[in-house]
């Protein structure tokens, strides 16, 4: 029941996941983060299998920087989504890992872009995209509101109206959503959208 | 001196020397030179060609010029089958990045990749080391245009200019008096041919003794060309290194 989607915009991409970590009827946290940042100015947002996704992500994550300590400069975009899927094809066939990745990047160069990787290892350059039950909304809201070179509000409008489908249409639907952003300034948290809060934990005494 | 370190590759001797890579540059010595210039729209490689029979065949292949992938070439000095093991290696490992990337392999990158397999052969395996130079010409989106040099010792580094093969510190002092920063593609041919002409034994320069390639860019795309026998002998006869053909009176 997992939602990942993003949204490339004029000059930024954006990426949105739930944020509940379920174990069979049992919701364990609601502010888990999905969306790992890879470096700078690369998002990965995933959804799948728990342990595939942290693990898979942070083996990403150190890939990219080692590529970077190595070489003096950073991995494109497009080619970490390039080395992303060769390694989701590699372990395809013996132990693959089932995760569905969002990536989005900044480059100078080229831009913001968004690339789909699903867990067999399809890869596709896209302007939109989404994983999971709540794709079937949040595609179809994007299909409908979506624009070219959108600015940061109207692109956050279209978000909200992708989150409130999913909340209102789907059965057991995700009650918390992290957004994150990527653009010339780097890749950052954006903001929480949270219909369910944790109580306050209260101190003890000194 | 300490001849009972030469033998294998795997130790140094009394000294700090590794004997086997030294003899290894040695060897490079004899071997027919080359020079590899950086200018500000291109690299040129000049290599001196030792094989100059009648008798043999020129068909499209070259003697000391080779393609490593579409923005990436090399001239080589040295054992020539030695050269023929590491060009591979390097075109496997060129396609192998752009396989896992889907972009072109840094040039610097490449070098390194390749100097990392030199490496090993002076350190273990008790194989001797590869009696081969290169200079690497190419051209990638993060440094442009770039020159490098590597040795049978693994090492290398980056160059405006450089020369290999036998005379070669003759030649680089020659290109460090004349070489200037905003060199052109043509001065620097006219440059190399210069200075070849003067370290090379031959006493003549005919378009037959030499190669000549580029590394450049068209259109937005990197191209690799090798200069025609007829267009490099205008070019010799330009630079005044041979006399035109005699007219009939």
């Amino acid at each position: 029941m997992e939602s990942v989607f993003g949204l490339v915009g004029k000059d930024f991409a954006i990426v949105v996941a739930d944020s509940s970590a379920v174990h069979s009827i049992l919701v364990h946290k609601t502010n888990e983060d999905k969306i790992m940042i890879l470096d700078s100015h690369k998002l990965m947002g995933a959804s799948g299998e728990t342990g595939d996704r942290a693990q898979f992500t942070e083996y990403v994550q150190k890939n990219v920087a080692l590529y970077q300590f190595r070489n003096g400069i950073p991995l494109t975009t497009a080619a970490t989504a390039n080395f992303t899927r060769g390694e989701l094809a590699t372990a395809l066939r013996k132990n693959p890992y089932m995760v569905n990745i969002i990536l989005a990047g900044y480059d100078k160069d080229v831009g913001p872009s968004l690339y789909f990787i699903d867990y067999i290892a399809s890869l596709h350059k896209v302007d939109k995209a989404a994983f999971g039950y709540g794709s079937y909304f949040a595609l179809s809201m994007m299909d409908r509101h979506y624009r070219r070179d959108m600015t940061v509000e109207e692109a956050i409008e279209l978000v909200d109206k992708c989150i409130r489908e999913i909340r209102s249409r789907l059965v057991v639907a995700p009650p918390n959503f992290l957004i994150k952003i990527v653009d010339k300034d780097g890749a950052r948290e954006y903001a929480w959208r949270e219909s369910i809060k944790d109580a306050p934990v209260p101190v003890a005494a000194a | 001196m300490s001849r009972r370190y030469d033998s294998r590759t795997t130790i140094f001797s009394p000294e700090g020397r590794l004997y086997q890579v030294e003899y290894a540059m040695e060897a490079i010595g004899n071997a027919g030179s080359a020079i590899g210039i950086l200018s500000k729209d291109g690299v040129i490689l000049v290599g001196e060609k030792k094989v100059t029979s009648k008798l043999l065949q020129t068909s499209a292949s070259t003697e000391k010029m080779y393609k490593i992938d579409d923005h990436v070439a090399c001239a080589v000095a040295g054992i020539m089958s030695d050269a023929n093991i590491l060009i591979n290696t390097a075109r496997v490992q060129a396609q192998r990045y752009a396989f896992a990337y889907q972009e072109p392999m840094p040039v610097e990158q490449l070098v390194q990749s390749l100097c990392d397999t030199k490496q090993g052969y002076t350190q273990f395996g008790g194989l001797r080391p590869f009696g081969v130079s290169f200079l690497f010409a190419g051209w990638d989106k993060n440094y442009g245009f770039q020159l490098y040099m590597s040795d049978p010792s693994g090492n290398y580094s980056g160059w405006k200019a450089a020369a290999i093969g036998a005379n070669n510190q003759a030649a680089q002092s020659m290109l460090k008096q004349d070489y200037k920063d905003e060199i052109t593609r043509e001065e620097a041919i006219q440059l190399a041919i210069k200075v070849l002409s003067k370290t090379m034994d031959s006493t003549s320069l005919t378009s037959e003794k030499l190669e000549l390639a580029e590394v450049f860019l068209s259109s937005g795309n990197v191209k690799y060309k090798v200069c025609s026998p007829e267009a490099l002998n205008q070019l010799l006869i330009k630079s005044g290194v041979t006399q035109p053909a005699a007219e009939a009176s």
